[in-house]
Order: structure tokens, then sequence, then C-alpha cells
């Protein structure tokens, strides 16, 4: 049902297309995605840009995937920390499932996620891709 | 603090066709009543747990239904808190009885599942993790936990894959003996291993399945509980959060607020971990049962594979753990899960478990987690003559 509202997605544009992500002013730390008060306690972010190179620190492969997803499976994704500090959760994609491993270098590209239904609009969001 | 538990009700778990959300619920209520002695207007105040209603049966305001199914116009709220909306239903009525507002509190969990197809339950489920951040990427909830075990089996890959798959042949090995449970046979490692891939490395029988089903208990304060000739209490309640999203926590090998919530409530009661004779704890995948296990204190973090290898969480051993049969085999209906949790801690405390009785059971635990751990929220069960 909210999958296929062609505006819940909407706000979060920027961040997607683009990675771009929020620093605290008072003690640095970055995150993907707007968060409330920061691990400081203090509720002052910057925009920025994410580099899109990070490291996996867990990955894992869906073999039975939610309505939207479902016709994709098997997928792999991934918690990964980029460069700049943050931790953030995607897709690793161009690869096979049995290359993929903790610690290794994977890179930001924009890729396709889903289409709302039949008559629905389509979804774009970061991915990531090995750098063996 | 004493709240005494003075009726439970249960529902067999499983594949319930031909009973509704509400039939399910009416149920557990009328049971625990039973149980009791006590009649509906006797109740001052109903919580029931439950997630999934609106996006499984297009219906919410199930407070009203419970009151409704009783024909008493009585305060009765519906609890949410993902897969732990039943213990926090329970903790809701042991603040009312605690503040004074409620002599008797009837707790309710239910949750109708199967009406509706696997990848529907599973976008519905979802809605317990962050969906802009994990379900937008097409994240599930055995995904979420699949990303855990991998990096818990990376740092500590002593529980290896057969060990974890102890933790469902042992927990089957359970829900073959109770009579309300979803699966009434035993397992061996070879099925866990062998069954389809879910979620690497988790495979079905590592997952909990979709279960119709409501439990109910009936709680009192002491006054009455005493009344009522009641031996079985709840001496501790604690109740902690965490970020939504694992990116955001601070491990990936451990569910933190498990520990803080474990503390609160041991610490409220007067026990430590060893005083525990036996737990109900949320495996609603293989490896949340080896987290939970860790956070309650009864081995270290990384050393949960030790009680699988000695077999000590089974009903006769040193740390028994699920004599339900657990998540994984009498099923999770998501809203009754910690409220079966709390029965079962019931029926070991009198003494009724059969032929999965823990000897000498004096104190238990329940341990239910919303999420991947976002909530989670610890009781303390004593026997008290």
């Amino acid at each position: 049902m909210f999958r296929e509202s062609p505006i819940l997605r909407w706000r979060n544009y920027n961040d997607r297309y683009r990675l771009k992500g929020y620093k605290c002013t008072k003690c640095g730390k970055t995150y993907f995605e707007k968060k409330g008060l920061c691990e400081c306690g203090t509720i002052d972010y910057e925009e920025m840009d994410f580099s899109g190179k990070g490291k996996i620190v867990s990955f894992t492969e869906i073999h039975s995937g939610p309505e939207a997803f479902a016709e994709m499976a098997p997928y792999c994704i991934a918690i990964i920390d980029l460069e700049e500090g943050a931790r953030i959760t995607g897709q690793v994609v161009d690869c096979k499932y049995s290359e993929l491993k903790i610690g290794l270098n994977v890179e930001a590209v924009l890729r396709k996620f889903y289409k709302s239904g039949e008559k629905g609009i389509i979804h774009y969001g970061t991915k990531f891709i090995p750098k063996f | 603090m004493k709240v005494g538990v003075i009726g439970i009700g249960i529902t067999k778990f499983g594949e319930r066709w031909n009973e509704s959300l509400r039939d399910l619920l009416l149920d557990a209520q009328l049971r625990a009543l039973n149980d009791s002695k006590i009649a509906p207007e006797q109740i001052d105040a109903l919580f029931t747990g439950n997630m999934c209603a609106d996006s499984l049966s297009g219906q919410l305001h199930v407070g009203a239904i419970a009151a409704e199914n009783l024909n008493i116009n009585k305060p009765s709220i519906r609890v949410e808190g993902a897969c732990a909306s039943g213990a926090l239903a329970i903790r809701q009525g042991i603040q009312a009885i605690e503040s004074g507002s409620a002599e008797i509190v009837m707790v309710n969990g239910v949750e109708k599942m199967t009406d509706v197809s696997t990848e529907q339950a599973t976008t519905a489920l979802m809605g317990a993790g962050d969906e802009e951040l994990e379900g937008f990427n097409g994240l599930t909830f055995p995904g979420l936990y699949a990303l855990l075990a991998k990096a818990y089996m990376t740092k500590y890959p002593k529980l290896n894959r057969e060990l974890l798959a102890e933790v469902s042949v042992k927990n089957h090995f359970h829900g073959a003996r109770n009579d309300y449970a979803q699966f009434r046979s035993e397992i061996d490692i070879d099925t866990v291993i062998n069954s389809a891939m879910v979620a690497d490395p988790l495979t079905l029988f590592d997952c909990s399945p979709i279960t119709d089903g409501a439990a109910t208990i009936i709680l009192a304060n002491e006054k009455v509980s005493k009344k009522m000739n009641t031996d079985v209490y709840v001496t501790g309640s604690g109740l902690a959060n965490d970020s939504l999203s694992l990116a955001r926590r601070k491990t990936l090998t451990a569910i933190p607020a498990g520990k803080i919530a474990a503390e609160q409530a041991y610490k409220q009661s007067g026990i430590l971990s060893q005083h525990v004779d036996f737990a109900e704890v949320h495996d609603c995948f293989s490896i949340a049962e080896i987290m939970a296990v860790e956070a309650l204190g009864f081995a270290k973090e990384g050393e949960a594979y030790k009680l699988y290898q000695n077999k000590d969480t089974y009903f006769d051993g040193k740390q028994p753990i699920n004599t339900s049969g657990g998540l994984k085999a009498c099923g999770h209906p998501i809203g009754a899960t910690g409220i079966k949790q709390a029965i079962e801690a019931t029926v070991q405390l009198r003494g009724e478990a059969k032929n999965r009785q823990v000897k000498n059971a004096e104190v238990g635990v329940t341990h239910n987690v919303g999420g991947s751990g976002a909530t989670v929220a610890v009781h303390v069960f004593r026997k008290i003559r």
C-alpha cells in the first residue's frame, strides 16, 4: 500500500540520489538520512557529500523478499561503513554472493529499486558494487 | 513489586483457518476467565498486545474488541511495540495495578496472520524495522537477523552452523511436548541445515513461522492474589529501547537493549542471573536465542555456544530455555508471543508442565524483543507461597 505512494519517498530524493549526509556541527559524527538528536546530544547538522566509498561490516543474501522485491530475489544486502564514518544499509550488486566478505571495499552506484505497481513511478536509490 | 498471575488462557497456535482475530481473542479470554474463576465485571482494565491487525485484517481498534467480547464497558487499550507488543501490554497491566487504578487487569495478545500471502506478511512484519533505512532496500526480518548472525559468527566462529541449528532442534523437542504448539514434531540438525535458504546463513528452520493465535493472562494486586491463593507473581519488569535500524546500533554482535532490560528486571526482583531456573526468550530466529541467552547473563558474549554444545538448554538441563517450544516450534502470533511466554512461566511455576516440567522451578524469566532489538522487555516471575 504505502510502497505504491508516489510521494512517500520524495522527501528522501536528495539523500538517496546524490548520497548526501548530515554531519553534526559539534562532534563531527556523520549520518545517512536525518536523525533526531546526535549521540553527543545536540541537533545541529550540516549537509555533506559522501564519497560513496566504504567497507562491508556484515552481509546476507535474501532468498524470500517482500512484495515489491520478491521477483528480484535472491539479492545481496550489506551494512557498510562509509569512508566518512556513517553506517548505511544497501544492496550489493554486479557480483556473486560468494565473492562477498566482511571488510570488502565497495563503491556507491545509482540504481533502480522497484516500481510502484503497474501505473506507479519507478523508485531509484543507492546500491553498492564491490571494488576487488 | 508483587503482581499476581491469577488466570491464564491460550488458544492452540497454528494455521487457524476457521477462526478470525475476534474468535481467537475471545477463546483465550474465556479460557483465562475460567482458569481464574473471576467474572468479567471484576476486571478493572484490559490491555491487548497486537502488531498487525490493521495491515493483515484491516482492523484497528482491537482494544474495543477485547472489551466487547466480554460485554464490559471497562478501559481497554491496544498496545503496540512490534513483536514485543505482548510484553508491553503486560507491563501496562502491571503499572495499572501498581498505580492503584486497577485491582484486576486482563492482558491479552492476539495475531491473525494466515489470511494473507507470505509476501504480504513479510511486508507487514518489516514494519518492525526501519522502513526508510532498511525496508526501502528490500531488507526483510530474516535478513536483519541474518546480518546479525553473519557479524556474530564471523567474530565468534565457535558458534558454527551445527550449534546454531541446535537452537531449533531443542525448541522443536520442547514443542513436541506442548499441546498448544504449532509444530509438534522433533527434528534433527540436518533438517535445519538442509532446509530452504531464507536469508544466508538462516534457513527456513532457523526462522519462526507465521502463526494465528491468542493468549490471555489475568493479573491482580497482592491483596486479591492472596485471596485467590495464587503463588505465581511478577516481581520485576524491565524495558529498554535502541535505534530502529541495525546500522545505527553500537554493536552487531549483541542486542544491548536486552541486557539493560534484564538488569532492570533482576534488580527490581532482587535476583541475579544465576538464580534464574528457566527462561522463555525471543527466538524469532535461531541467532536471536543465542543473543538472548547472553543478554540475560547465562553466558558471556560469544560463549552461548557452550550451552548448546552441552545440551544445557533442554527442560532437564542446567539452563532450560524455551520449554514452550519457543517462537520457533510453539509459533509466533506476534502480539500473543509475549503473553504466551508469561503463560509458560506460570505453568512451569505451578508445576503443571507435565513432560517438559523444569524440576524445582522457582524463578522464571521472559524476554520479548521488538524488531531487531529496538525494544526489549524482560519480566521476572517467581513462586511465592
